[in-house]
Protein backbone atom coordinates (compact mmCIF):
# COMPACT_ATOMS: atom_id res chain seq x y z
CA UNK A 1 0.00 0.00 0.00
CA UNK A 2 1.29 3.49 -0.85
CA UNK A 3 3.02 6.52 0.99
CA UNK A 4 6.67 7.03 0.20
CA UNK A 5 8.98 4.02 1.71
CA UNK A 6 11.20 7.02 2.73
CA UNK A 7 11.91 9.66 5.46
CA UNK A 8 13.73 12.21 2.56
CA UNK A 9 13.43 13.65 -0.76
CA UNK A 10 16.93 14.47 -2.06
CA UNK A 11 17.20 13.44 -5.58
CA UNK A 12 15.41 11.37 -8.69
CA UNK A 13 18.78 9.33 -9.04
CA UNK A 14 17.65 7.02 -6.54
CA UNK A 15 13.74 6.88 -6.80
CA UNK A 16 12.13 4.36 -8.14
CA UNK A 17 9.60 4.47 -11.38
CA UNK A 18 7.05 3.11 -8.72
CA UNK A 19 7.32 5.97 -6.22
CA UNK A 20 7.50 8.78 -8.83
CA UNK A 21 4.41 7.29 -10.13
CA UNK A 22 2.79 7.64 -7.33
CA UNK A 23 4.32 11.09 -6.39
CA UNK A 24 3.11 12.38 -10.01
CA UNK A 25 -0.28 10.39 -9.61
CA UNK A 26 -0.85 12.65 -6.25
CA UNK A 27 0.37 15.79 -7.50
CA UNK A 28 -2.45 15.25 -10.64
CA UNK A 29 -5.13 14.74 -7.78
CA UNK A 30 -4.06 17.63 -5.97
CA UNK A 31 -3.94 20.07 -8.39
CA UNK A 32 -7.19 21.66 -8.38
CA UNK A 33 -7.05 22.60 -4.86
CA UNK A 34 -4.84 25.46 -6.06
CA UNK A 35 -8.11 26.59 -8.16
CA UNK A 36 -10.72 26.49 -5.67
CA UNK A 37 -12.41 29.06 -4.10
CA UNK A 38 -11.46 27.60 -0.65
CA UNK A 39 -7.54 26.80 -1.33
CA UNK A 40 -7.05 24.93 1.71
CA UNK A 41 -7.43 21.61 3.26
CA UNK A 42 -7.16 20.25 6.70
CA UNK A 43 -4.43 17.65 5.95
CA UNK A 44 -1.21 18.70 7.59
CA UNK A 45 -2.94 21.29 9.78
CA UNK A 46 -0.58 21.12 12.85
CA UNK A 47 2.61 20.33 10.98
CA UNK A 48 5.19 22.86 10.53
CA UNK A 49 7.51 23.22 7.72
CA UNK A 50 10.30 25.16 7.18
CA UNK A 51 12.42 26.07 4.08
CA UNK A 52 15.80 26.54 5.24
CA UNK A 53 17.44 28.78 1.79
CA UNK A 54 21.17 29.58 1.44
CA UNK A 55 20.87 30.57 -2.36
CA UNK A 56 18.05 33.15 -2.89
CA UNK A 57 15.36 31.68 -4.85
CA UNK A 58 11.39 33.43 -5.57
CA UNK A 59 9.35 30.78 -7.36
CA UNK A 60 10.84 27.49 -5.16
CA UNK A 61 10.72 28.89 -1.49
CA UNK A 62 6.96 30.81 -2.31
CA UNK A 63 5.73 27.61 -4.21
CA UNK A 64 6.75 25.58 -1.34
CA UNK A 65 5.09 27.62 1.50
CA UNK A 66 2.19 28.08 -0.67
CA UNK A 67 2.15 23.99 -1.24
CA UNK A 68 2.56 23.54 3.04
CA UNK A 69 -0.64 26.15 3.75
CA UNK A 70 -2.98 25.20 1.06
CA UNK A 71 -2.98 21.82 3.21
CA UNK A 72 -3.41 23.51 6.31
CA UNK A 73 0.57 23.62 7.65
CA UNK A 74 2.54 26.34 9.03
CA UNK A 75 5.57 27.38 7.19
CA UNK A 76 8.31 29.88 8.07
CA UNK A 77 11.32 30.49 6.02
CA UNK A 78 14.71 31.04 6.85
CA UNK A 79 17.20 32.58 4.74
CA UNK A 80 21.05 32.40 5.62
CA UNK A 81 20.97 36.22 4.07
CA UNK A 82 19.21 37.51 7.05
CA UNK A 83 19.80 34.71 9.86
CA UNK A 84 22.27 33.15 12.20
CA UNK A 85 24.05 32.02 9.39
CA UNK A 86 25.54 35.42 9.10
CA UNK A 87 26.82 35.28 12.92
CA UNK A 88 28.93 31.73 11.59
CA UNK A 89 26.32 29.09 12.66
CA UNK A 90 26.84 25.47 10.53
CA UNK A 91 24.16 24.13 8.29
CA UNK A 92 23.53 21.36 11.08
CA UNK A 93 23.29 23.14 14.35
CA UNK A 94 20.83 25.41 12.70
CA UNK A 95 19.09 22.83 11.24
CA UNK A 96 19.04 20.89 14.68
CA UNK A 97 17.86 24.24 16.52
CA UNK A 98 14.58 24.51 14.21
CA UNK A 99 14.17 20.53 14.81
CA UNK A 100 14.27 21.28 18.49
CA UNK A 101 11.40 23.73 17.88
CA UNK A 102 9.35 21.09 16.52
CA UNK A 103 9.44 21.05 12.82
CA UNK A 104 8.42 18.67 10.55
CA UNK A 105 9.97 18.51 7.85
CA UNK A 106 13.21 21.08 6.26
CA UNK A 107 13.16 22.20 2.72
CA UNK A 108 16.77 23.15 2.07
CA UNK A 109 18.79 25.02 -0.68
CA UNK A 110 22.53 25.09 -0.49
CA UNK A 111 25.14 26.03 -2.94
CA UNK A 112 26.59 22.61 -1.94
CA UNK A 113 26.08 19.57 -3.47
CA UNK A 114 24.95 16.75 -0.54
CA UNK A 115 24.08 19.29 1.91
CA UNK A 116 20.52 18.09 2.21
CA UNK A 117 21.82 14.57 2.62
CA UNK A 118 23.92 16.14 5.62
CA UNK A 119 20.90 16.94 7.24
CA UNK A 120 18.85 14.13 6.31
CA UNK A 121 21.44 11.98 8.71
CA UNK A 122 21.42 13.95 11.13
CA UNK A 123 17.90 15.04 11.49
CA UNK A 124 14.53 13.18 12.75
CA UNK A 125 12.32 15.52 10.48
CA UNK A 126 11.64 14.74 6.80
CA UNK A 127 14.16 16.53 4.57
CA UNK A 128 13.23 17.80 0.99
CA UNK A 129 16.38 18.26 -1.67
CA UNK A 130 15.15 22.44 -3.18
CA UNK A 131 18.33 21.82 -5.00
CA UNK A 132 22.19 21.50 -3.65
CA UNK A 133 24.85 23.02 -5.76
CA UNK A 134 25.06 21.41 -9.74
CA UNK A 135 23.82 18.43 -7.63
CA UNK A 136 19.56 17.60 -8.33
CA UNK A 137 16.69 19.72 -8.01
CA UNK A 138 14.00 16.75 -8.12
CA UNK A 139 10.92 18.87 -6.92
CA UNK A 140 11.91 20.64 -10.26
CA UNK A 141 12.10 17.45 -11.72
CA UNK A 142 9.40 16.51 -10.93
CA UNK A 143 7.52 19.17 -11.68
CA UNK A 144 8.60 18.98 -15.49
CA UNK A 145 7.99 15.32 -15.40
CA UNK A 146 4.31 15.91 -14.28
CA UNK A 147 4.17 19.14 -17.23
CA UNK A 148 5.41 16.53 -19.99
CA UNK A 149 2.93 13.69 -18.44
CA UNK A 150 0.19 15.74 -18.72
CA UNK A 151 0.65 17.14 -21.94
CA UNK A 152 2.31 13.88 -23.80
CA UNK A 153 0.47 10.90 -21.59
CA UNK A 154 3.78 9.79 -20.85
CA UNK A 155 8.30 9.76 -21.52
CA UNK A 156 8.62 6.19 -23.25
CA UNK A 157 10.02 7.13 -26.67
CA UNK A 158 10.28 11.60 -26.32
CA UNK A 159 13.01 12.94 -27.60
CA UNK A 160 13.67 15.78 -24.88
CA UNK A 161 16.24 18.21 -25.82
CA UNK A 162 17.66 19.65 -22.53
CA UNK A 163 19.89 23.01 -23.90
CA UNK A 164 22.23 25.51 -22.29
CA UNK A 165 24.12 25.12 -19.72
CA UNK A 166 23.92 21.30 -17.99
CA UNK A 167 27.29 21.77 -16.54
CA UNK A 168 25.92 24.10 -14.00
CA UNK A 169 22.47 22.89 -13.77
CA UNK A 170 21.07 20.39 -10.75
CA UNK A 171 17.80 20.86 -13.47
CA UNK A 172 18.78 18.92 -15.78
CA UNK A 173 20.49 16.54 -13.42
CA UNK A 174 17.63 15.77 -12.04
CA UNK A 175 15.60 15.67 -15.56
CA UNK A 176 18.30 13.03 -16.86
CA UNK A 177 17.59 10.95 -13.45
CA UNK A 178 13.73 10.98 -13.69
CA UNK A 179 13.18 10.64 -17.73
CA UNK A 180 15.23 8.10 -18.90
CA UNK A 181 14.04 5.58 -16.16
CA UNK A 182 11.00 5.95 -18.29
CA UNK A 183 12.67 5.56 -21.73
CA UNK A 184 13.15 8.84 -22.84
CA UNK A 185 15.33 10.06 -25.23
CA UNK A 186 17.18 12.97 -23.32
CA UNK A 187 20.05 15.14 -25.60
CA UNK A 188 22.17 17.73 -23.93
CA UNK A 189 22.91 20.64 -26.47
CA UNK A 190 25.42 23.60 -25.65
CA UNK A 191 29.34 25.16 -25.85
CA UNK A 192 31.46 22.20 -24.87
CA UNK A 193 32.64 23.77 -22.18
CA UNK A 194 28.99 24.04 -20.61
CA UNK A 195 28.21 20.30 -21.41
CA UNK A 196 27.72 17.70 -18.01
CA UNK A 197 29.60 14.48 -18.94
CA UNK A 198 29.33 11.39 -17.57
CA UNK A 199 25.49 11.00 -18.86
CA UNK A 200 26.72 8.12 -21.49
CA UNK A 201 25.74 5.38 -18.85
CA UNK A 202 21.97 7.14 -19.26
CA UNK A 203 22.19 6.68 -22.90
CA UNK A 204 22.20 10.89 -22.95
CA UNK A 205 23.13 12.10 -26.01
CA UNK A 206 25.52 15.14 -26.01
CA UNK A 207 26.09 17.80 -28.77
CA UNK A 208 27.79 21.05 -29.47
CA UNK A 209 25.26 22.24 -32.18
CA UNK A 210 21.79 23.50 -30.57
CA UNK A 211 20.10 22.23 -34.18
CA UNK A 212 21.03 18.45 -33.54
CA UNK A 213 19.58 18.42 -30.24
CA UNK A 214 16.20 20.44 -31.13
CA UNK A 215 15.86 18.38 -34.39
CA UNK A 216 12.34 16.40 -33.94
CA UNK A 217 12.19 16.86 -30.57
CA UNK A 218 9.13 16.42 -28.21
CA UNK A 219 10.24 18.18 -25.65
CA UNK A 220 12.92 20.96 -25.16
CA UNK A 221 13.88 22.08 -22.11
CA UNK A 222 15.99 25.73 -22.24
CA UNK A 223 17.82 26.00 -19.20
CA UNK A 224 19.02 29.07 -17.53
CA UNK A 225 22.62 30.29 -18.18
CA UNK A 226 23.67 30.66 -14.32
CA UNK A 227 25.61 33.80 -14.26
CA UNK A 228 26.37 33.76 -10.89
CA UNK A 229 28.05 30.63 -11.02
CA UNK A 230 30.36 31.10 -14.33
CA UNK A 231 34.03 31.02 -14.34
CA UNK A 232 35.90 33.70 -16.40
CA UNK A 233 36.36 31.93 -20.47
CA UNK A 234 33.48 29.12 -20.36
CA UNK A 235 32.06 31.09 -23.45
CA UNK A 236 32.65 34.39 -24.89
CA UNK A 237 29.91 37.13 -24.58
CA UNK A 238 26.49 36.65 -23.83
CA UNK A 239 25.15 38.43 -27.17
CA UNK A 240 27.62 35.44 -28.80
CA UNK A 241 25.95 32.78 -26.16
CA UNK A 242 22.83 33.49 -28.08
CA UNK A 243 23.71 33.77 -31.13
CA UNK A 244 25.11 30.25 -31.41
CA UNK A 245 23.35 28.34 -28.38
CA UNK A 246 19.76 30.52 -28.02
CA UNK A 247 16.42 29.04 -28.69
CA UNK A 248 14.72 31.39 -31.09
CA UNK A 249 12.04 31.32 -32.78
CA UNK A 250 13.45 29.94 -36.46
CA UNK A 251 15.76 27.36 -34.23
CA UNK A 252 12.61 25.69 -32.53
CA UNK A 253 11.01 25.51 -36.22
CA UNK A 254 13.21 22.52 -36.28
CA UNK A 255 11.17 20.49 -33.15
CA UNK A 256 7.67 18.71 -33.51
CA UNK A 257 4.96 21.09 -34.03
CA UNK A 258 3.61 20.21 -31.22
CA UNK A 259 6.83 20.60 -29.08
CA UNK A 260 6.79 21.66 -25.59
CA UNK A 261 9.01 24.42 -24.58
CA UNK A 262 9.57 24.52 -20.89
CA UNK A 263 11.94 26.81 -19.13
CA UNK A 264 13.09 26.36 -15.17
CA UNK A 265 13.32 30.36 -14.70
CA UNK A 266 13.92 32.45 -13.96
CA UNK A 267 14.37 33.82 -17.38
CA UNK A 268 17.13 35.59 -19.06
CA UNK A 269 15.04 36.63 -22.04
CA UNK A 270 16.85 37.20 -25.23
CA UNK A 271 20.32 35.56 -23.86
CA UNK A 272 18.89 31.42 -23.87
CA UNK A 273 15.60 32.09 -25.01
CA UNK A 274 14.17 34.35 -26.87
CA UNK A 275 11.09 36.18 -25.79
CA UNK A 276 8.95 35.78 -28.63
CA UNK A 277 9.75 31.90 -27.74
CA UNK A 278 9.25 32.48 -23.95
CA UNK A 279 5.63 33.78 -24.57
CA UNK A 280 4.68 31.59 -27.88
CA UNK A 281 2.23 29.40 -27.83
CA UNK A 282 4.32 25.99 -27.64
CA UNK A 283 5.57 27.62 -24.26
CA UNK A 284 4.30 25.69 -21.04
CA UNK A 285 6.47 27.52 -18.31
CA UNK A 286 3.45 28.91 -16.89
CA UNK A 287 2.09 25.75 -16.46
CA UNK A 288 5.18 24.30 -15.03
CA UNK A 289 4.74 27.01 -12.33
CA UNK A 290 1.26 25.47 -11.28
CA UNK A 291 2.55 22.11 -11.81
CA UNK A 292 5.44 23.05 -9.00
CA UNK A 293 2.95 23.52 -5.97
CA UNK A 294 0.96 20.62 -6.98
CA UNK A 295 4.23 18.55 -6.98
CA UNK A 296 5.21 19.80 -3.28
CA UNK A 297 1.85 19.62 -1.94
CA UNK A 298 2.30 15.40 -3.07
CA UNK A 299 5.87 15.51 -1.36
CA UNK A 300 4.35 16.87 1.48
CA UNK A 301 1.44 14.87 1.75
CA UNK A 302 3.43 11.89 0.95
CA UNK A 303 6.29 12.22 3.69
CA UNK A 304 3.77 14.26 6.41
CA UNK A 305 0.58 12.95 6.26
CA UNK A 306 0.48 9.31 7.65
CA UNK A 307 1.24 8.32 11.01
CA UNK A 308 5.18 7.40 12.74
CA UNK A 309 4.26 3.88 10.53
CA UNK A 310 4.01 5.48 7.03
CA UNK B 1 -11.08 -12.71 1.32
CA UNK B 2 -13.18 -14.52 4.36
CA UNK B 3 -16.05 -16.00 3.64
CA UNK B 4 -19.68 -13.92 4.32
CA UNK B 5 -21.63 -15.07 7.76
CA UNK B 6 -24.89 -13.43 6.62
CA UNK B 7 -25.96 -11.93 3.35
CA UNK B 8 -27.93 -9.05 3.90
CA UNK B 9 -28.69 -7.76 0.78
CA UNK B 10 -28.78 -9.32 -2.75
CA UNK B 11 -28.99 -7.69 -5.73
CA UNK B 12 -32.63 -7.42 -6.30
CA UNK B 13 -33.02 -6.16 -2.72
CA UNK B 14 -30.39 -3.51 -3.40
CA UNK B 15 -32.49 -2.30 -6.31
CA UNK B 16 -35.10 -2.40 -4.77
CA UNK B 17 -33.48 -0.08 -2.13
CA UNK B 18 -32.14 2.17 -4.43
CA UNK B 19 -35.84 2.24 -5.80
CA UNK B 20 -37.44 3.73 -2.62
CA UNK B 21 -34.40 5.95 -1.84
CA UNK B 22 -34.68 7.61 -5.37
CA UNK B 23 -38.73 8.01 -4.64
CA UNK B 24 -37.91 9.23 -1.22
CA UNK B 25 -35.42 12.10 -2.18
CA UNK B 26 -37.98 13.02 -5.26
CA UNK B 27 -40.88 13.25 -2.83
CA UNK B 28 -38.85 15.35 0.27
CA UNK B 29 -37.37 17.51 -2.04
CA UNK B 30 -40.55 18.38 -4.39
CA UNK B 31 -39.22 16.74 -7.60
CA UNK B 32 -35.33 17.13 -8.81
CA UNK B 33 -34.86 20.51 -10.33
CA UNK B 34 -32.43 21.28 -7.02
CA UNK B 35 -31.64 18.40 -6.36
CA UNK B 36 -27.23 16.99 -7.34
CA UNK B 37 -25.65 13.55 -6.34
CA UNK B 38 -22.11 13.22 -5.33
CA UNK B 39 -21.06 10.16 -4.34
CA UNK B 40 -18.39 9.59 -1.99
CA UNK B 41 -15.48 7.30 -2.98
CA UNK B 42 -15.36 4.70 -3.91
CA UNK B 43 -18.44 2.29 -3.47
CA UNK B 44 -20.80 6.16 -2.73
CA UNK B 45 -20.15 6.99 -6.55
CA UNK B 46 -21.54 4.26 -8.54
CA UNK B 47 -24.75 4.13 -6.29
CA UNK B 48 -24.60 7.85 -7.04
CA UNK B 49 -24.76 7.20 -10.51
CA UNK B 50 -27.56 4.47 -10.56
CA UNK B 51 -29.56 6.74 -8.22
CA UNK B 52 -29.48 9.46 -10.66
CA UNK B 53 -30.59 6.84 -13.50
CA UNK B 54 -33.36 6.28 -11.39
CA UNK B 55 -34.39 9.86 -10.74
CA UNK B 56 -33.69 10.73 -14.63
CA UNK B 57 -36.67 7.24 -15.15
CA UNK B 58 -38.99 8.70 -12.66
CA UNK B 59 -39.46 12.04 -13.24
CA UNK B 60 -37.61 12.77 -16.98
CA UNK B 61 -34.56 15.20 -15.39
CA UNK B 62 -31.30 14.73 -15.46
CA UNK B 63 -29.47 14.87 -12.22
CA UNK B 64 -26.14 16.66 -12.01
CA UNK B 65 -23.54 13.71 -10.19
CA UNK B 66 -20.21 14.69 -8.92
CA UNK B 67 -17.73 12.72 -6.59
CA UNK B 68 -15.61 13.20 -3.50
CA UNK B 69 -12.26 11.84 -2.58
CA UNK B 70 -12.38 12.53 1.86
CA UNK B 71 -8.62 11.88 1.88
CA UNK B 72 -7.76 15.17 2.92
CA UNK B 73 -10.62 15.51 5.23
CA UNK B 74 -10.27 11.99 7.51
CA UNK B 75 -9.21 12.96 10.83
CA UNK B 76 -7.15 9.73 11.23
CA UNK B 77 -5.04 10.35 8.98
CA UNK B 78 -2.05 10.56 11.40
CA UNK B 79 -3.65 7.03 12.87
CA UNK B 80 -3.17 4.83 9.82
CA UNK B 81 0.03 2.55 8.88
CA UNK B 82 -0.68 3.02 4.96
CA UNK B 83 -1.45 6.11 3.70
CA UNK B 84 -4.50 6.31 1.37
CA UNK B 85 -4.36 7.43 -2.13
CA UNK B 86 -5.21 10.84 -3.05
CA UNK B 87 -8.33 10.70 -5.94
CA UNK B 88 -9.26 13.74 -7.68
CA UNK B 89 -12.98 15.34 -6.45
CA UNK B 90 -14.96 16.25 -9.25
CA UNK B 91 -18.25 18.42 -8.63
CA UNK B 92 -18.67 20.33 -11.49
CA UNK B 93 -21.39 21.99 -11.50
CA UNK B 94 -22.66 24.40 -8.81
CA UNK B 95 -23.64 24.25 -5.41
CA UNK B 96 -25.32 27.71 -4.50
CA UNK B 97 -28.82 26.64 -4.77
CA UNK B 98 -28.62 22.92 -5.16
CA UNK B 99 -29.87 20.43 -2.47
CA UNK B 100 -27.15 18.16 -2.57
CA UNK B 101 -27.68 14.47 -1.65
CA UNK B 102 -24.16 12.71 -0.57
CA UNK B 103 -24.37 8.69 -1.57
CA UNK B 104 -22.06 6.47 0.84
CA UNK B 105 -22.74 2.69 0.81
CA UNK B 106 -22.51 2.53 4.26
CA UNK B 107 -22.50 4.94 7.25
CA UNK B 108 -21.16 3.68 10.76
CA UNK B 109 -19.40 5.73 13.07
CA UNK B 110 -20.28 8.60 11.15
CA UNK B 111 -16.55 9.98 10.53
CA UNK B 112 -16.49 9.84 6.85
CA UNK B 113 -19.67 11.72 6.33
CA UNK B 114 -18.64 14.82 8.65
CA UNK B 115 -14.94 14.79 6.24
CA UNK B 116 -17.37 14.65 3.27
CA UNK B 117 -19.70 17.79 4.72
CA UNK B 118 -16.43 19.34 5.05
CA UNK B 119 -14.74 18.71 1.48
CA UNK B 120 -18.12 19.61 0.13
CA UNK B 121 -18.39 22.84 1.86
CA UNK B 122 -14.95 24.18 0.94
CA UNK B 123 -16.21 23.30 -2.68
CA UNK B 124 -18.86 25.67 -2.13
CA UNK B 125 -22.11 26.52 -0.63
CA UNK B 126 -25.16 24.72 -1.19
CA UNK B 127 -28.75 25.01 -0.41
CA UNK B 128 -28.97 22.01 1.83
CA UNK B 129 -27.23 18.83 2.35
CA UNK B 130 -28.70 15.39 2.36
CA UNK B 131 -27.58 12.01 3.33
CA UNK B 132 -28.15 8.76 1.38
CA UNK B 133 -27.31 5.38 2.26
CA UNK B 134 -27.56 1.77 1.43
CA UNK B 135 -26.66 0.46 4.92
CA UNK B 136 -26.44 1.94 8.29
CA UNK B 137 -24.83 -0.17 10.76
CA UNK B 138 -25.03 1.64 13.82
CA UNK B 139 -22.41 2.76 16.41
CA UNK B 140 -22.44 6.95 15.50
CA UNK B 141 -19.47 8.73 17.09
CA UNK B 142 -20.88 11.21 15.72
CA UNK B 143 -24.19 13.29 15.73
CA UNK B 144 -24.99 12.77 12.22
CA UNK B 145 -27.91 11.04 10.85
CA UNK B 146 -28.55 9.70 7.35
CA UNK B 147 -31.90 11.20 5.67
CA UNK B 148 -32.16 7.46 3.08
CA UNK B 149 -31.60 4.73 4.66
CA UNK B 150 -31.61 1.15 2.20
CA UNK B 151 -31.43 -1.11 5.06
CA UNK B 152 -30.57 -0.65 8.91
CA UNK B 153 -28.27 -3.21 10.09
CA UNK B 154 -27.73 -4.00 13.70
CA UNK B 155 -24.04 -5.18 13.63
CA UNK B 156 -21.17 -5.40 16.27
CA UNK B 157 -18.51 -3.44 16.33
CA UNK B 158 -15.90 -7.06 15.48
CA UNK B 159 -18.38 -6.94 12.54
CA UNK B 160 -17.80 -5.63 9.00
CA UNK B 161 -20.56 -4.87 6.48
CA UNK B 162 -19.42 -4.75 2.87
CA UNK B 163 -21.30 -3.62 0.05
CA UNK B 164 -20.09 -5.14 -3.70
CA UNK B 165 -21.13 -3.32 -6.71
CA UNK B 166 -20.80 -4.58 -10.46
CA UNK B 167 -19.15 -1.29 -11.22
CA UNK B 168 -16.20 -2.53 -8.98
CA UNK B 169 -16.26 -5.84 -7.63
CA UNK B 170 -18.24 -7.46 -10.17
CA UNK B 171 -21.50 -8.31 -8.48
CA UNK B 172 -24.04 -6.61 -6.26
CA UNK B 173 -24.43 -7.79 -3.07
CA UNK B 174 -24.33 -6.44 0.83
CA UNK B 175 -23.09 -9.21 3.24
CA UNK B 176 -21.62 -9.43 6.90
CA UNK B 177 -17.90 -10.57 8.05
CA UNK B 178 -16.02 -11.11 11.34
CA UNK B 179 -13.30 -9.00 11.42
CA UNK B 180 -10.29 -11.18 11.66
Amino acid sequence: MPGLKRKDILGLREMTVEEIDLILNTAEALKDLATRPVKKVPTLRGKAIVTLFYENSTRTAKSFELAAKYLGADVIHVSAATSSVQKGETLKDTARNLEAMGVDAVVVRHSMGGAPHLLARSLRASVINAGDGIHEHPTQGLLDMLTIRQKKGGFKGLKVAIVGDSYHSRVARSNIYGLTKYGAEVWLAGPSTLLAQGFEEYGVRTTTRVEEALEGADVVNVLRLQLERQEKGLFPTVAEYHRFWGVTAERLRLAKPDVLLMHPGPMNRGVEIATAVADGPQSVITEQVTNGVAVRMALLYLLLGGGEAA
Amino acid sequence: MSRPKALLMDATQMNRALSRIAHEIIERNKGTEQVALVGIRRRGIPLAQRLAARLKAFEGREVPVGSLDITLYRDDLSELASLPVVHKSEVNFKLPGRVVVLVDDVIYTGRTARAALDALLDIGRPAAIQLAVLVDRGHRELPIRPDYVGKNVPTSPRERVEVHVTEIDGEDFVALYDNE
